[in-house]
């Protein structure tokens, strides 16, 4: 592969409310056994790019454990490998990434050193498949500056909170806007660039000098009629987690047949840090219906319509619908829960009841952990 | 210089023909067990565990699924710079090249890669047990008694004594006498045939017995040690232990992973199990099945009813399908209303829609009632089932069959039907 990958994991979204407190979306836990993260690394490990910078800042521990090794995405190399990037204090800078642009600026040594003639940027928080050598492909045929990865949102779906393209028939991008209050199109930035490695370091040199740090905003945005920027529009799954609700729904899709299928057996694979979990059990009691079930998990009760992840403890007489219980959760006999997400780690004492009646209710419960 | 006090050596030669058909294409330490494992991982994890970190694994009957799973040791974090895992088939010499003719030659025939590592201390390892060992323990056992050998034991109910090797100690457990399959046991202390020696004796006791045939520990190396009158203790192990060699006691190690509390149980932190995970996503129950009392692996879909079974990974359960007691391996697919019943289905089998396995009058196995018993079905890797089916107990089924193959479309108790060729 021409390109070297970097991977924006910085960002917290205040709409993903109470989950972000223990992590950055790019560590949040997708499908039972994966991370958001894994997705864009093994998009990259599977487009054959070799070296890849991490660049995350807000609440990083449980990221930076997700990354303690790069074996599992095959980066493991003696060429390139797997950087992970936080903050420093240097003799010129001692603030923390500012932006996007910001943070590719205090790390500009990695492009710099790097021998590749492109860069792939990627976010953490999304949730697809992408050989992106169709986009570096595309981007050299274009003749394009950059190019962004986009789709077609639904008729009628808010796209307030994504960047907004207008494109004209070539596919040369006209019109962008970030965040729009009325958006004027419903074709939506993936958040994945395609970039000449020279012409983003001197790019994000001239942002440093005017003081700019915004990535889609003092590059994508500004140079829009000065640079030859293209989208290539994409048709397959792709979902941006950011929100509570749409984590939700994205976790909820894989319980579809064709969802399933298209991640977990369609070539390439999507990797992830092993675990070393013995195989779910189900005791006598156990009923399980149109859900997804991780390893390590102790089934006792009822589960319906959720996603229980890694090394889960439903007890006797426990009703789950609807929900997603995230990793290690130990729940205790005759508790009920419907339309909730169970924050990982927690303890749920027995006889609770929780219900979401309003959408979706987050469930941060710390109580005591019963032995097992 | 290298310097390892100990280093393992793990026996994964053998062929465990008592497995039949799960054995005809792969070695018995590679076989799966109790759903994402395969037998080769518990000693490799305890190798880990105990603090272990070079091992060499000795191959020779099929190989291949053997040296997959291990790669470079990565699942146990056995890839070191030095030492790690390293797999050690037989290999060509100016003379005497030979395959290993026994457990003890398969070590004669490396005595340079254990040179290589310079230990005070070997332990011998066989790859088909199922159990938790710290070997570390044992270790301080060993040394504690100066002892030059010892050997691992578990106490056995004495009227089945007779099936084991015994060791006859004094009351510190050194070893006075021991006895290959007694008649009459004096002791019920079994050999779990799991040794560790000091390099220099054991590698003498090699050199000098090298050109008995068959060089074996039970029959050969422990003897010549005890005839020279060097210390030897017995180590007296009281955990779960599991010789997994035969179909039935195999059936019965993975039926009993699924009790609330198992005897050996594998969601317990500290002593974790370590495996390669070929498949990593959850699994997925669809609305109308039910599972109960069974432990699925990674990536299965269950369509369909499954009770008492151990379950592997990728594995597809279709509609209206009743599993019970049985054992299905990684990657095998299985049709709609199908009913299986104390049935162990290999690696990526394929099993079309309406098949019943483990029905009918029980019969004995025609060619090898030693190996088929037990009302068991057994299903070798890679066979394809056609629709509407029924076999009866006792049977086997390997490689790929047609509905001409099945008079009435069944296949009665007590047959082997073999299409795949090699089979034992």
């Amino acid at each position: 592969m021409r390109a070297i990958g970097i991977i924006l994991a910085g960002g917290n979204s205040h709409k993903m409310k109470e989950l972000a407190r223990k992590r950055a979306v790019g560590a949040m836990p997708i499908a039972g056994s994966y991370r958001a993260i894994d997705f864009a690394l093994s998009n990259m490990s599977n487009s054959h790019i070799q070296k890849v910078a991490v660049f995350t800042q807000y609440n990083a521990r449980s990221l930076n454990e997700h990354l303690s090794s790069s074996k599992w995405w095959d980066f493991g190399r003696k060429q390139g490998g797997l950087f992970v990037f936080t903050p420093a204090v240097t003799a010129e800078n001692s603030l923390w990434f500012r932006g996007t642009a910001d943070a590719i600026y205090q790390n500009l040594d990695f492009l710099k050193s790097s021998h590749e003639p492109y860069v792939v940027i990627a976010s953490s928080d999304c949730i697809y498949k992408m050989d992106f050598n169709k986009v570096l492909e595309y981007h050299i045929e274009k003749k394009a500056d950059i190019t962004v990865v986009c789709r077609d949102m639904p008729e009628g779906e808010n796209v307030e909170r994504y960047g907004t393209i207008k494109m004209n028939e070539e596919c040369r991008i006209e019109d962008f806007e970030e965040k729009p209050i009325v958006a004027k199109s419903n074709t939506i930035s993936c958040g994945i660039y395609v970039i000449r490695r020279r012409l983003l370091i001197e790019m994000i040199e001239r942002c440093a000098e005017e003081d700019r740090y915004d990535f889609v905003r003092d590059v994508l945005i500004r140079y829009k009629d000065q640079k030859r920027i293209f989208g290539y529009k994409i048709k397959d799954y792709w979902k941006n987690i950011a929100t509570v609700e749409d984590y939700f729904n994205a976790n909820m899709d894989f319980l579809k047949p064709e969802v399933r299928n298209y991640f977990f057996r369609q070539y390439p694979d999507i990797y992830s840090k092993v675990d070393d979990l013995p195989p779910a059990k189900f005791n006598v009691g156990a009923h399980v219906s149109n859900s997804l079930v991780s390893s390590g998990s102790i089934i006792n009760g009822t589960v319906e319509n959720s996603i229980i992840f890694r090394k889960t403890f439903i007890g006797t007489n426990c009703t789950i619908k609807n929900s997603i219980i995230l990793n290690d959760v130990y729940i205790a006999d005759n508790t009920y829960i419907e339309n909730c997400i169970v924050e990982s780690h927690g303890t749920i004492k027995a006889n609770s009841y929780h219900k979401g009646e309003n959408g979706i209710e987050i469930v941060f419960e710390d109580g005591e952990r019963y032995q097992m | 210089m290298i310097k390892k006090e100990m280093i393992a050596m793990l026996l994964a030669g053998g062929q465990g023909s008592r497995l039949g058909v799960l054995t005809s294409k792969v070695a018995k330490p590679a076989v799966s067990f109790g759903g994402k494992y395969r037998i080769i991982d518990f000693p490799l994890s305890n190798c880990i565990n105990s603090g272990v970190d070079t091992v060499g694994v000795l191959t020779q009957y099929q190989p291949l699924r053997l040296n997959t799973h291990i790669g470079i040791g990565i699942p146990w974090d056995l890839d070191r710079n030095i030492g790690g895992v390293t797999v050690l088939p037989p290999y060509e010499k100016m003379e005497n090249t030979d395959w290993y003719t026994g457990t003890a030659n398969a070590i004669y025939q490396n005595i340079d890669y254990i040179d290589s590592f310079n230990p005070e201390y070997v332990l011998i390892l066989s790859g088909d047990h199922i159990y938790k060992m710290d070997y570390e323990v044992m270790l301080d056992f060993h040394k504690q008694n100066k002892a030059e050998c010892t050997i691992a034991v578990m106490p056995v109910p004495m009227e089945e004594a007779k099936r084991f090797g015994i060791m006859i100690t004094d009351e510190n457990r050194k070893i006075t006498d021991f006895e290959e399959k007694p008649a009459n046991p004096r002791s019920n202390l079994a050999s779990m045939g799991i040794y560790i020696f000091n390099w220099s004796t054991l590698r003498e006791a090699l050199i000098k017995e090298e050109t008995l045939p068959n060089l074996d520990f039970g029959k050969h190396i422990i003897p010549y040690i005890h005839e020279k009158g060097l210390p030897m203790y017995a180590y007296e192990f009281n955990g779960y232990w599991k010789d997994v060699g035969t179909l039935n006691s195999y059936w019965e190690a993975n039926m009993e992973l699924i009790d609330i509390v198992p005897e050996f149980n594998l969601y317990e932190e500290y002593w974790k199990i370590y495996t390669r995970s070929e498949t990593l996503p959850p699994q997925y129950y669809a609305p109308g099945s039910v599972i109960e009392r069974s432990i699925v692996g990674e990536g299965s879909e269950i369509y369909g009813k499954v009770y008492n079974s151990v379950i592997g990974c990728g594995v597809t359960i279709g509609k209206d399908t009743v599993i019970k007691d049985s054992i299905v391996m990684n990657n095998t697919q299985i049709g709609d209303n199908c009913e299986l019943v104390k049935t162990i289905v290999a690696e990526n089998v394929t099993i079309g829609n309406n098949d019943r396995f483990g029905f009918g009058d029980s019969a004995e196995n025609e060619t090898d009632p030693h190996i088929y018993n037990h009302d068991l079905v057994c299903i070798g890797e890679k066979s394809v089932i056609p629709d509407g089916i029924t076999v009866g107990k006792n049977a086997c089924i390997f490689g790929i069959t047609t509905p001409e193959d099945y008079e009435n479309g069944s296949l009665p108790s007590g047959k082997t039907m073999n299409k795949a060729g090699d089979m034992r």
